[in-house]
Order: C-alpha cells, then sequence, then structure tokens
C-alpha cells in the first residue's frame, strides 16, 4: 500500500508538471562569468528593442557551460554557450556522444586579464618574470640556479631590484575561474619560460613543467578572492599595498580609483590590447547548438544583434562596456559563419 | 574577636570572578551590538542613494519623418534623444563631442521614449518635456562617489562633459527623484534602470511553492511521529535522519533537486517551481524539529481530558492538541521560511543564479530570487551596482525583519502558558 501511495504522489507530481515540458519560448545561454557582462547587455538589448523575451544567461563558468551545453539536443539544454577559451577537444567528443552534432563557433572580441593597484600607490612596472617570481609556489634558487626552491621572496623588491619595496599581496580569481585559468597560462607561465632550465622542462618532462608553471603559492600572499568582483576594487583602495587580478572592464569602470600595471612596458589600454601589444589578453567566443537555430523562437534576432557593428563593432556598446573588439576582417568573418551558420569541424 | 559576617578572603574571590564574569558577559553583548550596528550602518549608507536617481529633462519632437515605417518599435529612438541633446546644446557638433553629449543621458532613455509612444500613438507629431534617466556615470558624479580630482583621461567623465552638467543644473534640467525603476523593474546591465521586482516576485513565487508543500507534509509528519507512531526501530531511524537532514549543507539538496527535479522529471532549469521544490527539501526537516517539540510541549493531561470524555485520537488531535501547539508550529515554519529567503547555494546548481530581465509571472518563468540579485550585482563592474546591492540587501533584511517579527508577533498573541 506504501509503495503504491508513494508511486501515486510521484505520478501525480508529474502530471502536474506536464504543461512545463512544453516548448521553451526564451534562449537560454550559459557559460564564462567573463563573457556574462558582454552577452547580458546584448541579451537586454534584444530583448528590449524586438520586444521578445530576454534571454536567460546563466554565469557557470567555460567548463561548466560546456558541460551543460553538451549534454544533449532539446528544450531542456542551453541553446547558446559563453567560453573564454576554445572548445577543448573533450568536450567535442562529449558533444557528439550526446547527438550534438553542429555547433558554430563565434569569437566575438577580446579581454585583457589587468593587474592593478590603488591610486595612491607607484605604478608597477612588472614584467612576465615578476609575475612568476612573485605568485609561483616554486621558483629557481637565486643563489642555485637550476634547483628549484619554495618562493622565498616577501616583498616586490626582492623579486625585482626596481619594484617598490612592498610586501607582495594578490587579491586574485579561486581556481574554478576561467580568469585564473587564462592568468597562470599566459602571464606565470610566459614569465616561467624566461628561465632556460624550466623551458628545457617543458619537452622532458611536461607534467612537472605544468605543475610549476600553474601551480600558485599557498602561503598567503595570493589571496583568493572573487572573481571580477567590485568588492576587490573597495579592497585595493582600503589597502594600497594589494594588487587585484581581474578583467579588462573592472578597471576600464574604475579608472579614477584603480590604475593598472605595465606588463613588458605596455599599460593596459583599450589599444594596447586591440593591437594585442599587451600581453596578457584572450579572445571571449560562443557557442551554437545549430540544431536549436530554427527550433527557439528569437535565436536568429539574437545571433544578428550580437554581430551587429553597433553591438561588437569599435564604437559599439559592448566595447563601452570594456569589451576589445576584433580587427574589420576577423569580424567580417565569423558575421558570415553567423549568416550561414558554418558548423565548426569536430574532427 | 573576628566578625563572623565579615568576607573571608575565599569568599571576597568568589564575588570577584563573579563580578568578572558578569562583566565578559556584558562586553560579549557590547561586542555582538557593536557588530551588528557596523554592518547596518555600512549597507544604509552605502545603499540609501540607490533609492533616488538623477534625471535629465529634455525636448524631444516627435516629428512624423521618424516614425514612417508601419511598426513604432523600428524608429530610431536612440537618435531622437541624440537630436534632443543636441536642441539643450546647439554648439556641440562633431562625431567625438555628440557621442560624449548622448553618453550622459542613459541608454534607457530610448526605451523610454518607445514605450511612451507605444502606449499613447498620437504623441507622434507634438513636442514634449520629457524627464529622462541620466547616465549611471552622471549618477555616480552628483551622489559625489566618483573622484574627481585625477586626469581627465583616467575620469569617466571628461571635463567638456561637466561643463554641460553644469549648465544643465543651473537651468534646472537635472534633479535627483525617487527611484521609482528600482521598485518596478527587473534586472538589467545599465545599472540606473536595474530593479528588484524581478527578483522579489521570484523569491514570491518560490517561498510559495516552498510553504504550501513543506507546511502540510511538515506538520502531518510531526503529528504522526509524535501522536501515532509506534516505538520500534523504524521510528527510531527515521527520527535520527530527520535530525541528520536539518544539519545537511543546504548545497547537497540543490544537488539532489538537479538530478531529480531536472534531470529525471525534467522540469525547466531556472524556475520558482524547482526552486520551491529544492527549499523545501530544505526546510522540512527544520519544520519538522519544530513541530514536534510544540506538540511534545502540550501537556498529556490535555489528550487524557479529550479522551476520557469519549472523544477519539483525531477529534483529541484536531480538537485540543493541534491548535494548542499551532502557534509554535508556524514559529518554526516562519524561521525556516526566513532560512530558505536568503539561501542561494542550492539555487546555484538548478540554475537560478542568472540574468534575468523580465519578470517572472508564472512558475514556470525564468527567475531569480533576491540573494541571487544581490550576489549578481555584486559582481557587476559598474560602479553604480554597488549602491544597488547594499540597497537590495537592506529589502532583504526588511523581509526577513517582517518574517521574523511575525513569528514573535504569533508566539506572544497565541501562547498558552501552563
Amino acid at each position: 500500500m506504501n509503495i503504491q501511495t508513494i508511486a501515486a504522489a510521484g505520478v501525480l507530481s508529474l502530471l502536474l508538471c506536464g504543461p512545463a515540458l512544453a516548448a521553451r519560448d526564451y534562449i537560454s545561454i550559459v557559460g564564462s562569468s567573463t563573457v556574462y557582462p558582454f552577452a547580458t547587455v546584448v541579451a537586454e538589448q534584444f530583448g528590449k528593442t524586438t520586444g521578445s523575451k530576454t534571454p536567460k544567461i546563466e554565469s557557470t563558468g567555460s567548463g561548466g557551460g560546456f558541460k551543460l551545453f553538451c549534454s544533449g539536443v532539446g528544450v531542456s539544454y542551453p541553446d547558446i554557450t559563453n567560453a573564454s577559451r576554445a572548445i577543448k577537444k573533450s568536450e567535442m567528443l562529449k558533444c557528439q556522444a550526446n547527438g550534438v552534432k553542429d555547433i558554430i563557433e563565434v569569437k566575438i572580441g577580446y579581454d585583457g586579464i589587468v593587474l592593478a593597484n590603488s591610486k595612491s600607490a607607484p605604478l608597477l612596472k612588472l614584467s612576465r618574470k615578476d609575475i612568476f617570481l612573485a605568485l609561483a609556489k616554486e621558483v629557481p634558487d637565486p643563489k642555485n640556479p637550476g634547483k628549484l626552491i619554495a618562493n622565498p621572496y616577501i616583498t616586490w623588491k626582492d623579486v625585482n631590484n626596481s619594484l617598490p619595496a612592498t610586501t607582495i599581496e594578490v587579491l586574485g580569481p579561486p581556481p574554478t575561474s576561467g580568469t585564473r585559468d587564462a592568468f597562470v597560462e599566459l602571464a606565470m607561465e610566459g614569465g616561467a619560460k624566461k628561465f632556460k632550465f624550466i623551458k628545457a622542462m617543458k619537452k622532458s618532462d611536461k607534467k612537472a613543467y605544468k605543475k610549476l608553471c600553474h601551480t600558485i603559492r599557498e602561503d598567503g600572499a595570493y589571496i583568493e578572492a572573487g572573481e571580477n568582483d567590485n568588492l576587490i576594487v573597495q579592497k585595493l583602495q582600503a589597502n594600497p599595498a594589494a594588487v587585484g587580478i581581474f578583467g579588462f572592464s573592472f578597471l576600464d569602470q574604475n579608472s579614477d580609483v584603480i590604475q593598472g600595471s605595465f606588463i613588458e612596458d605596455t599599460a593596459p589600454t583599450f589599444e594596447a590590447i586591440a593591437e594585442g601589444a599587451y600581453p596578457i589578453s584572450r579572445p571571449l567566443y560562443f557557442y551554437v547548438k545549430k540544431a536549436h537555430v530554427d527550433v527557439i523562437p528569437g535565436m536568429k534576432g539574437y545571433l544578428a544583434e550580437f554581430t551587429s557593428d553597433k553591438a561588437w563593432g569599435e564604437e559599439g556598446y559592448l566595447a563601452d562596456k570594456g569589451m576589445i573588439p576584433m580587427p574589420v576582417a576577423e569580424r567580417k568573418q565569423f558575421q558570415d559563419d553567423v549568416v550561414t551558420l558554418k558548423a565548426l569541424d569536430m574532427k | 574577636m573576628k566578625n563572623p559576617l565579615e568576607p573571608t578572603p575565599q569568599v571576597c574571590k568568589r564575588y570577584r570572578t563573579e563580578k568578572a564574569f558578569k562583566r565578559l558577559g556584558l562586553s560579549a553583548i557590547v561586542m555582538s551590538l557593536c557588530f551588528v550596528f557596523f554592518l547596518f550602518y555600512t549597507i544604509i549608507a552605502d545603499g540609501y542613494s540607490a533609492f533616488t536617481q538623477t534625471y535629465i529633462q529634455i525636448e524631444v519632437s516627435f516629428d512624423e519623418t521618424f516614425f514612417r515605417g508601419a511598426n513604432i518599435s523600428n524608429a530610431n529612438f536612440p537618435a531622437l534623444v541624440k537630436r534632443s541633446m543636441g536642441k539643450i546644446f546647439p554648439g556641440v557638433t562633431g562625431r567625438k563631442d555628440t557621442k560624449m553629449l548622448s553618453s550622459i543621458v542613459s541608454p534607457a532613455a530610448a526605451y523610454t521614449l518607445q514605450n511612451l509612444v507605444e502606449t499613447n500613438p498620437k504623441l507622434i507629431g507634438t513636442t514634449k518635456f520629457i524627464w529622462v534617466l541620466a547616465d549611471d556615470d552622471v549618477d555616480m558624479f552628483f551622489k559625489g562617489k566618483t573622484v574627481t580630482n585625477v586626469a581627465e583621461s583616467n575620469r569617466r567623465l571628461k571635463d567638456k562633459q561637466l561643463t554641460w552638467l553644469d549648465q544643465l543644473v543651473s537651468e534646472g534640467k537635472l534633479e535627483r527623484r525617487f527611484n521609482k525603476t528600482f521598485f518596478t523593474s527587473g534586472d538589467s546591465r545599465e545599472p540606473e534602470l536595474a530593479g528588484i521586482l524581478g527578483a522579489a516576485t521570484g523569491s514570491l513565487l518560490t517561498l510559495f511553492i516552498t510553504l504550501s508543500l513543506s507546511f502540510p507534509i511538515g506538520v502531518a509528519t510531526a503529528v504522526y511521529l509524535e501522536e501515532f507512531a509506534p516505538a520500534n526501530h523504524w521510528t527510531d531511524i527515521i527520527e535520527v535522519n530527520i535530525n541528520n537532514l536539518a544539519a545537511v549543507p543546504s548545497i547537497i539538496f540543490g544537488l539532489l533537486g538537479l538530478a531529480i527535479f531536472i534531470n529525471f522529471w525534467g522540469l525547466p532549469r531556472s524556475t520558482p517551481i524547482v526552486g520551491g521544490l529544492v527549499l523545501t527539501l530544505m526546510t522540512l526537516p527544520t519544520i519538522i524539529i519544530a513541530s514536534r517539540a510544540s506538540l511534545k510541549s502540550v501537556p498529556p493531561s490535555i489528550r487524557e481530558a479529550a479522551l476520557g470524555i469519549g472523544a477519539s485520537k483525531l477529534q483529541t488531535i484536531t480538537h485540543h492538541v493541534l491548535p494548542l501547539a499551532l502557534p509554535g508550529m508556524l514559529t518554526g515554519t516562519i524561521i525556516g521560511m526566513a532560512q530558505a529567503l536568503g539561501e542561494t547555494a542550492p539555487l546555484l546548481m538548478i540554475g537560478m543564479v542568472a540574468f534575468i530581465a523580465d519578470v517572472p509571472g508564472t512558475f514556470t518563468d525564468p527567475s531569480a530570487v533576491l540573494p541571487v540579485q544581490i550576489y549578481l550585482w555584486a559582481d557587476s563592474p559598474e560602479r553604480a551596482f554597488s549602491e544597488k546591492t547594499s540597497a537590495a540587501i537592506m529589502i532583504l533584511l526588511a523581509f526577513l525583519i517582517a518574517m521574523n517579527s511575525i513569528a514573535v508577533f504569533l508566539r506572544k498573541r497565541f501562547e498558552t502558558k501552563w
């Protein structure tokens, strides 16, 4: 009798929820928290000007986004995933295994990762080598090059004589974040490569090389704060000794109180990132499920809005929000891909 | 001879320790009060300014030439705003300057005009003075939240824009008004346009589901366990499990909800119905435990008296025990609801941490809830969102205080002392 009652309750609740299983009339987007502030602006603009429903955008991180995106085709799965890196081979395989055959890759622009501190502190001029030495868990022993020791550096001056004698105190993103992935890859690994023996390690022992370059010190000099958090800006103002790591849009919106450190003698400006002169920048993408384009209402409109010049162009509203636009030719190429719905080669 | 009433050294020492202990307790209270005061002070000091917003008055002439097309929404409303701004400052020419000029009004101004014309097409062909929202940078400047004594290139507002703003102020075309938008609209990526109605509605819908499921189920469980269940191993196991569930981290319920409600039942992600179900799971143990405690506190003599004059077991419970235990049950439920209202972790797993601009209307519309909205705003790069964050915290705190006062009121009003 008990089992029957439970089964009946289950069936009843399924019946009650029946209408919910009907078609979805809004676009569902998941993915990177770095692309989130840009995608939401496009979504809002699209919703407000066309009168369609505003797409729903979840900020799940790039990896989490691909996981959801690749779990299947149908209204219960997202239509678009945003990413702050290109799709990985393993993710493509997962997509294919779940029947997501055709996906369209759209690059939307670039984002710079900046190291910034309070305006009341001296401007830092760093190299990637300085960043690696200041933040890695293990660094080459200065007395005995070729040997690794636990990071002994306490102040920036210990790292590089030309830097101020303030304690190393960096507020940065947690390991789950795409910003952190890009930071360790572009800044830390870029700096580690400056040591010949570490560079040689890449060939001889790739695992150890990765571990050395990508492991951030855990002795309190690097503080895991939220990623892209406007509280970091307030913390930097309160503590002039601290340095924060975040996306360019945060520097752009708060340039009256914080300053971006020079990396390899290049200031993190809109122009420098667009030209590719600033070394820590990365492309941003979104991926579209081709099978959904004609099924979910508004998909074509959203894609057209995102790839229009008034959104992602040099003078577009995404540039106002801090995204770095692509050159004209590249924009044209991806615009064409969207119009012709050219699927990504999954081989 | 020694006075026997004079306290001995040991007694003096005892008094001293007692005094020290009292002081310790007092200082603990003072300290926690200080923390609470500090919390409220920072939130209110940062957030009160979000309840006003800067508006600019523009003169818009709705020329017929703008509305040639069949569809009003296709008209170029941003250009209309730009032209109206140009009318106030006829001296401003050049592409860069006009762009700077039109950026002191919010992009939302175009939506305002679109709304006006769509609701009243008779406006076409007339000229009207209309107050539109100023850009968030302008708003932050007038609220004194930007630093102006730095080089022009580092400021979001340039020198030219500041002189234009001065002129607007002197002509009375710029004022700060009560921020009605904050209470009447959903989320937005433009801080001046962002509101909490979407999140508040989402919270209400979610809590409605939670309350309508967890209260009856919780009370029924408690009544069965207290009044009917035989004392055996099964009852013990159930009891231990309920107590354990009350201590399970809330994110686990989110994972459970994802696996069952979304992946197995196929309910739509990010909706109040899924959120409500997950929060039901989370609040059930709290309600069951509180309800059992209040059933236990009903004196056995009441039951015995009812049974003694011939009432059935059901009559005893529904006529006598439940009414007496109800205030305690309601208090437990309201505290459980307040907990559910402030919860974000389980909602993360079921996709309710999302940008949702439309205000939800039904249980199956995507929606966010108040604490999620606070989290999302705290994560946004625009400066103006930090005051919105604090304002949203104030609204959430107001809800929580209201719910807890209802709980206190119910307890005071209906509690029976034995």
